[in-house]
């Protein structure tokens, strides 16, 4: 098990594009982190540059206490998943599964062992003759991660594990993964455009736009506080309401509405500066009546979420959205007012939160 | 109703003919041989074995074949694991001016063919002190073969995924057992593939030897049935059908074994 430490990581690929940019991460020993982001953000260059399949232009990867800058991928100890799983089709679970300690040298009778110890562990005891070919998309990514247990190496990096599943075996697998990592206790980088995974499975995360980390935190943290528009919009089943307003006196105007300037940003903010107020749907309550510092409009769109409803009321000609509780759904046309809770809401200032 | 009917018996009728035109002298080959004696037409055979002692007692017919073996197995091993090493190559590796190297390889070796390239290819032997050995003949077609099968195989090694190398490699493999473990496996069918169409081109191949090859005991069948003719100048139809089932069952035999063995297949482990 080994910490993992980038420091001024920078890629530029043949032809000038960068897909890094001098980045700065710390990863404890045993973390669970996510790496998160649009298509080409540069979060798989960054995970394949740490398993060294990329050479960094610029910058150090340091595991453990070793440099590992320029040592070649399979010196580094780490071991990887791909997104498409890599299980060689001309050999059985076990091969499969054996394959690092093949290359290891370990005795053809104790690797054998060790694979069907691991495989036992993930559920494949029955499985262990089969070719990939023959196992299903579940049963093919637990034989990937048996593949890298075996390996026993200080670091794990996964790319995209989950995004070849169906649905509903990615929520199960979603548990799996998470409980098997805790188990472990290996540390662990996974690459995933999907900010509901992230903020399922992982310690800490950091969210990725254009080679550059945006931000670094735990799910609650980026939740809660997305340093800056780009995080704000990226994370969330439901988008979070970005709304241009203007500093007048005491208050915020926002899509024509008065609200409360919030506690947090309290004295900070000149008056007549033109910010970006950011509140999350599910930070806000809904009222039918009307009230002091809410935004107040007409209810034009309801979408069932299951246990909620997202409501979208139209406020002099800007649409925000607050979510409601089940059993309270106001009628389609209604008035409604939606308030802010106080401490959720955040003042954007240039794109980056005050 | 009619033109429809006339129109069916008509493309049938060509049908027909097509197929008699490649069947009959199918057909030939397979009767002739034991018919005692055989002309050109085809005719039901009389089912003798003599056509076969007699080629048996030809003191260069058995000799051929086994020479035609010697140089089709030759070259197919050279071709196969010359052109897999530069296909890996050029498939994994960038390097500028790579499409244009491949297509200027296949454009010349498909214009520049046997013929053409008959009075150096003898010169060069000449010089290189390669005339009359069948390791320089198979040195040369393997040099004919080579550009079509490196161009063949680095499409196929193109459609296998690299994520199989690199997971290998991050599990610290080196090249060479990458290859030896992955690669090799992976893309045996295209190896066969290429391997048998190597071994059909030179088993077929008349003129190179004859060119090269001067003694008649190094020579291959292909040379060997040119020379069966009676005293008369006439061919020796009797000798020439039996060494014709004789020289072609082999390919046809390597062909059903090789399709049974590695006819295409993928068996995932990819998920797409």
């Amino acid at each position: 098990m080994a910490a993992i430490e980038l420091k001024g990581l920078t890629k530029v690929y043949p032809g000038g594009v960068k897909a890094l940019d001098s980045l700065d991460l710390e990863i404890p020993d045993g973390e669970f982190f996510a790496l998160l982001g649009p298509s080409g953000c540069g979060k798989t260059t960054l995970l394949r540059t740490i398993a060294g399949l990329e050479t960094a232009t610029g910058g150090a990867i340091v595991i453990g206490d070793r440099d590992v800058t320029g040592v070649q991928p399979g010196a580094r100890d780490v071991a990887m998943v791909f997104q498409d799983y890599a299980l060689f089709p001309h050999m059985d679970v076990t091969d499969n599964i054996a394959y690092p300690l093949r290359i290891k040298k370990v005795a053809k009778a104790a690797r054998a062992e060790k694979a069907r110890e691991v495989g036992e562990r993930l559920g494949l005891a029955h499985l262990m003759d089969r070719r990939p070919g023959q196992l299903s998309g579940g049963q093919q990514q637990r034989v990937a991660l048996a593949r890298v247990m075996a390996t026993q190496a200080q670091a794990f990096l996964f790319d995209e594990p989950l995004s070849n599943l169906d649905a509903r075996l990615r929520l199960e697998a979603r548990t799996f993964l998470k409980k098997l990592q805790r188990e472990l206790g290996v540390t662990t980088v996974f690459v995933t455009h999907d900010q509901a995974e992230a903020l399922a499975m992982a310690d800490r995360m950091a969210v990725m736009e254009n080679g550059l980390i945006r931000q670094i935190g735990t799910p609650a943290e980026v939740f809660q506080r997305p340093a800056n528009t780009f995080v704000a919009s990226f994370i969330g089943s439901t988008p979070m309401n970005l709304l241009d307003g203007q500093v007048r006196g005491e208050r915020l105007e926002v899509a024509g509405c008065k609200l409360p300037v919030p506690s947090s940003v309290e004295g900070r903010l000149s008056e007549g500066e033109q910010i970006v107020y950011g509140v999350r749907p599910e930070y806000m309550t809904y009222s039918a009546e009307p009230v002091e510092g809410a935004f107040g409009g007409r209810v034009s769109i309801m979408e069932n979420l299951g246990a909620a409803h997202l409501v979208t009321l139209e406020v002099n000609d800007t649409l925000v959205q607050v979510v409601v509780p089940e059993g309270s759904e106001p009628p389609l046309g209604a008035e409604g007012f939606a308030v802010p809770k106080d401490g959720r809401a955040l003042v954007y200032r240039d794109g980056n939160v005050v | 109703m009619t033109r429809h009917i006339v129109g069916r018996i008509g493309f049938y009728t060509l049908i027909a003919l097509l197929m008699a035109f490649f069947t009959v002298p199918l057909l030939w080959l397979a009767a002739a041989p034991f018919t005692s004696d055989p002309t050109y037409e085809v005719s039901l055979p009389d089912f003798t074995f003599t056509n076969f002692q007699a080629i048996l007692e030809h003191p260069y017919a058995l000799g051929s074949l086994y020479n035609s073996l010697l140089l089709a197995v030759g070259t197919a091993v050279l071709v196969v694991l010359l052109a897999a090493l530069a296909a890996y190559a050029l498939s994994r590796v960038r390097m500028p001016g790579r499409d244009a190297l491949l297509y200027a390889l296949l454009l010349l070796s498909s214009i520049i063919t046997g013929t053409a390239a008959m009075v150096p290819l003898f010169q060069l032997a000449v010089e290189l002190n390669l005339i009359d050995s069948q390791l320089g003949l198979i040195l040369i077609l393997t040099g004919g073969l080579l550009p079509a099968a490196i161009f063949m195989l680095k499409d196929f090694m193109d459609s296998t995924p690299k994520s199989y190398e690199e997971s290998a490699r991050v599990f610290g493999a080196s090249p060479l057992q990458i290859v030896g473990h992955v690669v090799v496996p992976l893309v045996r069918p295209g190896l066969a593939t290429i391997g048998v169409w190597a071994i059909a081109n030179v088993w077929g191949n008349f003129l190179m030897p004859y060119l090269l090859l001067s003694d008649i005991e190094k020579q291959p069948g292909a040379v060997i049935m040119f020379t069966l003719y009676t005293e008369g100048g006439q061919a020796n139809l009797p000798l020439l059908s039996t060494f014709g089932l004789l020289y072609s069952v082999p390919v046809v035999l390597m062909y059903l074994f090789v399709s049974k063995k590695y006819g295409f297949r993928f068996h995932g482990g990819i998920k797409r």
